[in-house]
């Protein structure tokens, strides 16, 4: 085996003098030692403490406004409304009051959340057909088995986008509305640019439209059964937000991997006078267009106004975390010097 | 055959080999569970790959394991044969022989089958034959055929053959054979003096011709070798476990997982309906969760690592072609490099206990050298200076035409004592050259060939031809030799033969001038009592020397001469001529009609012969045992052969606390001895542990006397043999009054757990025939209690099949890793049934090596086998599979505690990718660079530091608790995984304001952290960084980022968008700020605990293996193993010790009987086997009417089966030698009365009558330890024989058990059954009794 050499004599079979068949290959054999891992605890435990102290302070400059609407106010007739099946289609519009004591500095995002909804189980994250939402016509004809029950309507349409996911999607929509001095002003926000950059451009295209309108290229298909809307007019202001690369869409269409999520809705456009620093504090009244029904599975809906850093929204987890570990690390560090110091028998073993 | 499989039969029987493999069939089981749409959690592709891989590259390194184990088979299948078909010679394969062909053999040819042997080249249809691919014996052994077919000489003549054979059915006996040729209407009784076996070898005959009787499988050779097992590693076998348990907690958690499934689907996933219906089967939650269990078990199935097994497959080839490789492994004498022909037991290599090995070709080189000798008081021979310049070989050529090259000898001051002509050095040479049996041949002037029969002998008689004295040849009356170049021929008068009893041969020649002289050579122990008193004070010097030569572990033999006077010779001649014509009792009056003769002689000098060890042998054993390993000798050879080279190899030492042999004939005798071994180490231990004798002494009784054995001894005295031992030894002072002990408290300990303390130095011998005894099923555990206290076991005469119950006793019994090692075909089985079998390769036999899992070509390379690459692999294996067990549960349970976030739906955590790659490609390779390259230690360190092997024997790296340290770990890194993720990414958003929470993102994290950790934590396990481990632990994780970003990006996005929904996730995710924080917060979360754990560890408990690391350039003084310090201890009883020695020191150098058989005296005196005029040959044949080879074959039988109570009834006959035979059929002990003969009587003034005081039958250490007892005893002495005084008056007189643990000396004196001692011990020993011998006659 591997000894087979060409050449005669006596040696002939004697295996290759190198180091690698040898195992003589020149190594580094680092071994822990007190003096390589004390100060590394050491180190780690002020590296952690310096991350933690300028992330809390980083953390510290965000806002976050957050408002559970789901019985609020009006609203709760609209909750009631829903309650009975039979009105799953009607819409109806509710309005809630927010009030913001500081003024959010800096862009502002707004965002819907939804609690106890599974968007991580398994068939429903399967059930959709990702070749018929890049634009795939046989895919949009024939939708992939996943997507059962929700790829044929009742009269065997095939239905675009099918499965469960798109079935299932958030349509509340929101108009907010800024109490500057008695008389409300809209703030305008951005509906667009919500979504990856892969999402919007990569991952959900519309189908090749060869001088079609985008519902003549949607013909033959029917909207998700929980629709009021066909996809090709999900948005009724902008044509190019139409049909599966529909910003509101996409986003819900990346499923969220816990029950609890926030999902954005657009961005503060810092244009115009007020907004331009942000949302000015004071009273805000939200017009919620109702649709979606959250109480047959006991959910939550709610609004979030967060500003943003380098860092993202609002999470105190990370900074807390790191100068706990920072702590306990140095904890950890101070107990094995003490018993490297005083039982430690690595020193006395080499000299015997 | 060997091989397993051929072409056809190997993928169906492969693979159905790999799934009776658990894990295999686990893995199909998943696999179909997966084609299940309802159930399948995961792409069939991630279990479907890694057990294809599985699969293929099992196959194939079965395929080619077998390859080579084809191609050894047809090296021997297809060696030539030549075969007698239609009357003439034809060329043919061995495979091709078959049952009733005719072959031919020639000199020096491996007999292919088991063989009819009809007719040789040799007078007399004789051959001789090499038996030691068979028994290990290495002298030769003759065969003849039927006398009807010896004449058959011709190819022709052969042809017409039709005889019959009826004989017995293919068996494994090898000394046995029965059978009947009918030829031409007459019947003829075919025994095994007729038969050629297969694996032997014809030597010294020409060429002869036989039947086939059995071939192929059929042989004795084959029905000996056992069945090839599947060998399997305790690991293998640990690892199989833990996967079962591992499944088992995998169906806990599935269990878990589906009643929280139950649970939600009934509380919240029947609300979530509308959204999401149930699949159409299922109407009720409850079915839901059973589908979830299933596809939970799906999920998780890769807790239970599928690449576990072809990486450890990998890993184990890795190590084999290490051991391929090793230099320091290749033989360049015999260009062999070592062999690991099974890939698959590497790490079991690093765990061995018990190592048994075999004698001849394996710790020996069956070389015999003339290496020192002893001439009227001078010793010559001595390398003086072992460290100085090499002493020049000595050059006999200009000196001496006829001399052997190859003849080594250094010390030139002997030359020169020839060359002067000095008589003494003189007269020692010509008795080398005249007293011998050896037969020359002279192919031409000068070339001459010497077939010796013992090894021994060739190299006494090669001596003397070198320095001048050269055997030229022989007839049955003459012997011809070429003295300093002056031709001489001597009338041979006679041949006094060797025999057992005997130890010694003679000759009686007359020199052409006329004087009549005999000459004798013989064991020492023999020899040195029958010189003529004036010799006293040459006795004296000489027996100095033997000592040391003894002490050296070389063969001696003592030379002596007698010259006669024609008068003498007359009258002894008609004597001897009326002994061997008696009618009865033949034997005995030959016997003593030479021992009549062997008197008064004059001593020459004596000749040391070095039994070759293989290379390094002495140095190996000693570092093996201490590295706590267990070296047990089982061989085919003769007890005092196999005691002497358990000498030469330091297994056996003179600081042995005590040495038992075990010898006894019956059941009963047996058992006896070895709980008196075992009685007697307790109470050694005891002594030795600070007087606390008196329990044990209670025990000792409470055992006795619960066995009975009193009651046997008193009745009918069957076993007083140990009475007879212990009556060799009466205390010679009586002992003092002891200080009252307190009152033994009865011992409570059963006597197994007494054995596991017994400290101290012991060894066991153990002959055959005692031990197929030991090894029935009732005696078992006490042969094995008892064997396993002892440091060196000895099995000598063990037959093939016994060896490999040896090995299966102590497997099953001791639970222990077993090493066989052997060269012949005779340790085949023995290898077999071993956890591991090692061959000596570079020999001429293969068989051992194709059975073998190991193979290379010296001894010495065991302790690099062992202790580097076995102590390398065990470790390897061990943090390889601590690693990948852990690796596999951090990666696998973060599922489990998604589970409690995604509704139990069986949803992943990460990427189907992902978990396909994680352990094929990810994680694979470092852990693989770990398991191939890893040391802790240098190599050259775990020679030095043998100690480091042991936590291999103990299985301290891998076991049950680690497992579950590693599993505990990876939860914990699977809890960390899961939870930090969570935390952070449920609420963060990327800095544009996208939510983080998304799961592709979540995936993506949790994916890198993993992969991030896992690889720190292998950076944390790799204690030795090469280049190699450098590029996979970075490559791998630089694989894992590129391999993702290509898996997310939008090519293949754009080709298969179903399969790839993952697009651009890697990309946006891996830019987040907060994805790194999160990670390096996981990762040191992980990380520092370990970190912490193992400094701790290293720091309050550090290892040898640490502490030798970490002193790594510190030179060290060598450690004293713990042994060692207790036996200095020990010398407070010193003078046991050197009283032993002296006993021991005769026995052992009688290096004459070792290799030597009775029977060629005659055969030469006959004539039988010379070419000589058929008026000669005539003339000697009427004179020696008995069948020289009935001789042969009778006295071997004698000596080993026959119960001597054939020469019981000779004893009457006044010079009856046979009187002194052994009675072998007992135990050792009454071997020790059997000294007591007539004979002893008259010749031993020593030996007076002492009565026994029935008190002191016990023999206390101080008796038992040797013949010095007679002295006055000195202080620790008589503190010794007073403790055990008190034991001895315990013990009622008459049962004398102490006299079973006779010393080693004392007993192989009695084997030899001569009053066999030197004058010296003789005086002491002999106080033996006239009553013993009539016990044992009485017994007969």
């Amino acid at each position: 085996m591997g000894k087979v050499k060409g050449k005669p004599g006596p040696l002939a079979r004697r295996p290759d003098n190198s180091a690698f068949k040898q195992q003589r290959l020149p190594a580094w054999s680092p071994m822990l030692t007190a003096n390589t891992v004390l100060p590394f605890f050491y180190f780690m435990a002020l590296i952690c403490m310096l991350l933690g102290v300028w992330l809390l302070l980083t953390v510290q400059r965000t806002q976050e406004v957050k408002m559970d609407y789901t019985k609020a106010g009006e609203c709760s007739r609209c909750f009631e409304k829903l309650k009975n099946e039979s009105n799953a289609g009607q819409s109806c519009i509710c309005t809630v009051v927010l009030h913001i004591e500081k003024p959010l500095k800096g862009d502002v995002f707004f965002y819907y959340g939804l609690k106890n909804f599974h968007q991580n189980l398994r068939r429903y994250m399967d059930s959709r057909d990702d070749g018929q939402m890049v634009g795939r016509k046989t895919n949009l004809k024939n939708p992939s088995s996943y997507c059962m029950p929700f790829d044929r309507d009742q009269n065997g349409l095939p239905i675009a986008p099918c499965g469960a996911v798109a079935n299932s999607m958030f349509n509340d929509s929101f108009t907010l509305y800024y109490n500057k001095l008695g008389s409300p002003v809209k703030v305008p926000l951005l509906r667009r640019g919500i979504s990856w950059y892969t999402d919007k451009n990569v991952k959900y295209r519309n189908p090749k439209m060869d001088n079609l309108t985008l519902a003549q290229v949607f013909e033959g298909t029917a909207k998700p059964l929980f629709w009021q809307k066909p996809v090709y007019e999900l948005d009724p202001f902008d044509q190019t937000n139409n049909g599966f690369i529909n910003d509101d869409l996409i986003v819900w269409m990346r499923e969220a991997a816990f029950p609890n999520f926030k999902k954005l809705y657009g961005v503060l456009h810092r244009g115009d006078d007020p907004f331009t620093k942000g949302l000015p504090a004071g009273t805000y009244t939200i017009e919620i267009s109702y649709n979606f029904p959250v109480q047959h599975f006991q959910g939550r809906k709610e609004l979030v106004l967060t500003t943003l850093t380098w860092f993202g929204g609002q999470n105190h987890f990370l900074p807390i975390a790191y100068l706990v570990t920072s702590s306990l690390i140095l904890l950890v560090a101070i107990v094995l010097t003490v018993v490297w110091w005083k039982f430690g028998k690595t020193g006395m073993n080499m000299e015997e | 055959m060997t091989s397993k499989y051929n072409v056809i039969t190997f993928l169906p029987v492969n693979l159905f080999e790999q799934f009776q493999e658990v894990a295999n069939t686990y893995f199909l089981f998943l696999l179909i569970l997966q084609l299940i749409p309802q159930i399948s959690s995961l792409s069939w592709f991630t279990t479907i790959v890694p057990l294809a891989l599985v699969l293929i590259i099992t196959a194939v390194k079965d395929a080619t394991d077998d390859y080579f184990r084809h191609k050894s088979d047809n090296q021997v299948n297809n060696r030539q044969s030549q075969v007698l078909i239609r009357g003439s010679l034809q060329h043919e394969k061995w495979m091709n022989v078959r049952v009733g062909d005719i072959i031919k053999l020639e000199n020096n040819q491996f007999v292919a089958a088991d063989l009819l042997l009809l007719s040789s080249t040799e007078p007399h249809g004789l051959c001789y034959i090499e038996t030691a691919e068979l028994d290990g014996e290495t002298n030769m052994k003759v065969r003849q055929s039927v006398s009807v077919t010896s004449e058959l000489g011709d190819p022709n003549n052969l042809f017409s053959f039709d005889g019959e054979v009826v004989c017995e059915p293919p068996n494994n006996k090898l000394d046995r054979f029965c059978g009947t040729l009918y030829w031409r209407d007459k019947k003829y009784t075919l025994t095994n003096q007729n038969m050629l076996l297969r694996g032997c070898v014809l030597r010294n005959t020409e060429a002869c011709y036989g039947l086939v009787i059995f071939a192929g499988p059929d042989t004795k050779l084959m029905q000996n070798s056992g069945r090839t097992k599947f060998k399997r590693t305790s690991i293998d076998r640990l690892m199989n476990t833990l996967v079962l348990w591992i499944f088992g907690f995998l169906v806990c958690m599935g269990v878990i997982l589906a009643v929280g499934d139950a649970v939600w689907e009934r509380e919240v996933g029947s609300l979530f309906q509308s959204y999401l219906p149930w699949d159409p089967p299922v109407n009720n939650f409850l079915f839901n969760a059973f589908l979830s269990f299933w596809s939970y078990v799906i999920i998780l199935n890769t807790v239970v690592p599928i690449s576990l097994y072809v990486s450890v497959e990998v890993i184990r080839l890795g190590h084999s072609y290490f051991i391929n490789w090793d230099q320091q492994m290749f033989c360049s004498q015999c260009n062999t490099a070592a062999e690991a022909r099974t890939t698959t037991l590497n790490e079991e290599l690093g765990q061995v206990e018990y190592i048994f090995s075999d004698k001849t070709g394996t710790l020996t080189q069956n070389i015999m050298s003339f290496n020192k000798c002893s001439i009227n008081g001078q010793t010559y021979g001595e390398v003086t200076d072992p460290l100085g310049p090499q002493a020049k070989r000595l050059d006999f050529t200009p000196f001496n035409p006829l001399a052997d090259l190859d003849f080594c000898f250094y010390d030139d001051t002997l030359l020169e004592s020839v060359k002067v002509g000095d008589s003494h050095t003189h007269k020692f040479f010509r008795l080398l050259s005249l007293c011998h049996t050896v037969m020359s041949e002279e192919k031409s002037e000068g070339e001459l060939v010497y077939k010796a029969q013992s090894p021994d002998e060739g190299a006494l008689v090669t001596a003397a031809r070198n320095f001048g004295f050269v055997f030229r040849s022989r007839t049955p009356g003459t012997i011809t030799t070429t003295e300093m170049g002056r031709p001489v021929t001597y009338t041979l008068l006679a041949i006094l033969d060797f025999n057992n009893i005997r130890k010694r041969m003679s000759v009686i020649v007359r020199s052409p001038e006329g004087r009549i002289r005999l000459y004798c050579k013989g064991a020492d122990t023999v020899l040195l009592e029958r010189l003529h008193p004036c010799n006293q004070e040459l006795m004296n010097i000489t027996s100095d020397h033997l000592n040391e030569y003894a002490a050296d572990g070389l063969r001696t033999l003592a030379l002596a001469y007698r010259d006669l006077s024609e008068d003498e010779w007359e009258a002894w001649s008609e004597s001897h001529r009326c002994a061997d014509k008696a009618s009865d009792c033949r034997e005995d009056r030959v016997a003593a009609a030479y021992e009549q003769i062997e008197q008064d002689m004059m001593l020459l000098g004596a000749t040391a012969i070095e039994d070759k060890l293989q290379e390094g042998v002495p140095e190996t054993i000693a570092v093996l045992s201490l590295a706590n390993i267990k070296i047990w000798v089982l061989t085919g050879d003769k007890q005092e052969t196999a005691v002497n080279i358990g000498y030469s190899c330091k297994m056996l030492t003179d600081d042995m606390t005590e040495v038992f042999i075990i010898n006894g004939h019956t059941v009963q005798s047996v058992r006896q001895e070895l709980r008196r071994a075992r009685e007697r180490m307790i109470e050694l231990s005891r002594t030795r542990d600070g007087g606390k004798e008196s329990g044990m002494e209670g025990w000792g009784e409470a055992y006795f006397s619960g066995n009975g054995l009193r009651g046997g001894q008193e009745g009918d005295g069957t076993e007083s043999g140990g009475g007879g031992g212990g009556g060799g030894k009466p205390p010679q002072c009586p002992p003092p009054p002891p200080p009252p002990p307190p009152p033994p408290p009865p011992p409570p300990s059963p006597p197994s757990n007494l054995m596991d303390n017994v400290s101290g130095e012991f060894a066991l011998i153990v002959n055959g025939h005692s031990l197929a005894h030991a090894l029935e099923a009732d005696m078992e555990t006490e042969f094995v209690s008892t064997a396993c206290a002892c440091k060196a076991v000895i099995c000598c005469r063990v037959t093939p099949l016994q060896k490999a119950q040896v090995v299966e006793l102590i497997k099953t019994h001791k639970k222990a890793v077993t090493l066989a090692i052997g060269d012949g075909a005779n340790d085949v089985s023995m290898i077999k049934s071993a956890h591991i079998g090692v061959g000596i390769s570079g020999q001429e036999g293969i068989q051992a090596v194709l059975s073998s899992d190991y193979s290379f070509s010296q001894f010495r390379f065991l302790q690099r086998l062992l202790l580097v690459h076995g102590r390398w692999s065990y470790l390897r294996m061990c943090r390889f599979l601590c690693y990948f067990f852990y690796k596999n549960f951090a990666f696998t349970m973060v599922h489990f505690w998604f589970g409690f976030f995604c509704g139990f739906s069986a949803q992943t955590v990460y990427d189907q990718y992902f978990i396909t790659l994680y352990n094929i490609v990810y994680t694979s390779l470092p852990v693989l660079a770990m398991g191939i390259f890893d040391q802790d230690v240098p190599d050259h360190r775990s020679l030095e530091y043998p100690k480091l092997y042991e936590p291999g024997q103990l299985n301290l790296l891998f076991n049950k608790k680690e497992f579950f340290i590693c599993i505990t770990q990876g939860i914990y890194t699977s809890v960390v995984l899961f939870f930090v993720p969570y935390a952070v990414l449920s609420d963060a958003t990327q800095s544009n304001g996208v939510p983080l929470a998304d799961y592709q993102t979540f995936a993506v994290t949790t994916a890198t952290a993993l992969v991030i950790v896992v690889s720190v934590q292998i950076a944390l396990d790799t204690g030795f960084w090469t280049v190699i481990n450098h590029v996979f632990v970075w490559g791998s994780v630089g694989c894992y980022f590129s391999i993702m970003l290509a898996l997310h990006s939008q090519s293949l996005f754009r080709i298969f968008p179903n399969q790839f929904h993952f697009v651009g996730s890697a990309q946006s995710t891996l830019l987040q700020p907060v994805v790194w924080l999160t990670i390096a917060l996981a990762t040191a979360i992980c990380i520092v605990p370990v970190l912490a754990f193992r400094f701790l560890k290293l720091d309050l408990k550090p290892q040898l293996s640490d502490t030798v690391r970490y002193t790594q350039l510190v030179r060290q003084k060598k450690r004293k193993p713990a042994g060692r310090s207790v036996g200095s201890a020990w010398r407070g009883v010193g003078m046991v010790a050197e009283g032993r020695l002296g006993a021991r020191g005769g026995s052992r150098r009688s290096g004459y009987a070792f290799a030597h058989q009775e029977g060629f005296g005659e055969l030469i005196t006959s004539g039988k086997n010379m070419r000589l005029s058929s008026q000669a040959l005539a003339n000697f044949a009427s004179r020696h009417s008995s069948s020289w080879i009935d001789t042969l074959r009778r006295k071997k039988h004698n000596h080993t089966h026959t119960p001597p109570s054939a020469s019981g009834e000779c004893s009457p006959a006044p010079s009856c030698v046979s009187g002194s035979l052994p009675p072998l059929s007992n135990s050792s002990s009454v071997l020790g009365g059997s000294q007591e003969t007539p004979i002893e009587e008259e010749t031993v003034p020593a030996c007076d009558v002492q009565p026994v005081p029935a008190v002191s039958t016990k023999t206390h250490p101080a008796a038992a330890a040797g013949p010095e007892s007679a002295a006055p005893p000195g202080p620790a002495q008589a503190s010794s024989s007073s403790v055990l005084g008190s034991s001895a008056v315990r013990c009622h007189g008459g049962d004398s058990p102490g006299g079973w643990t006779l010393s080693l000396g004392s007993v192989q004196e009695a084997l030899f059954g001569w009053k066999g001692f030197a004058g010296r011990s003789g005086a002491s020993n002999s106080q033996g009794l006239p009553p013993v011998a009539k016990e044992t006659s009485h017994i007969e």
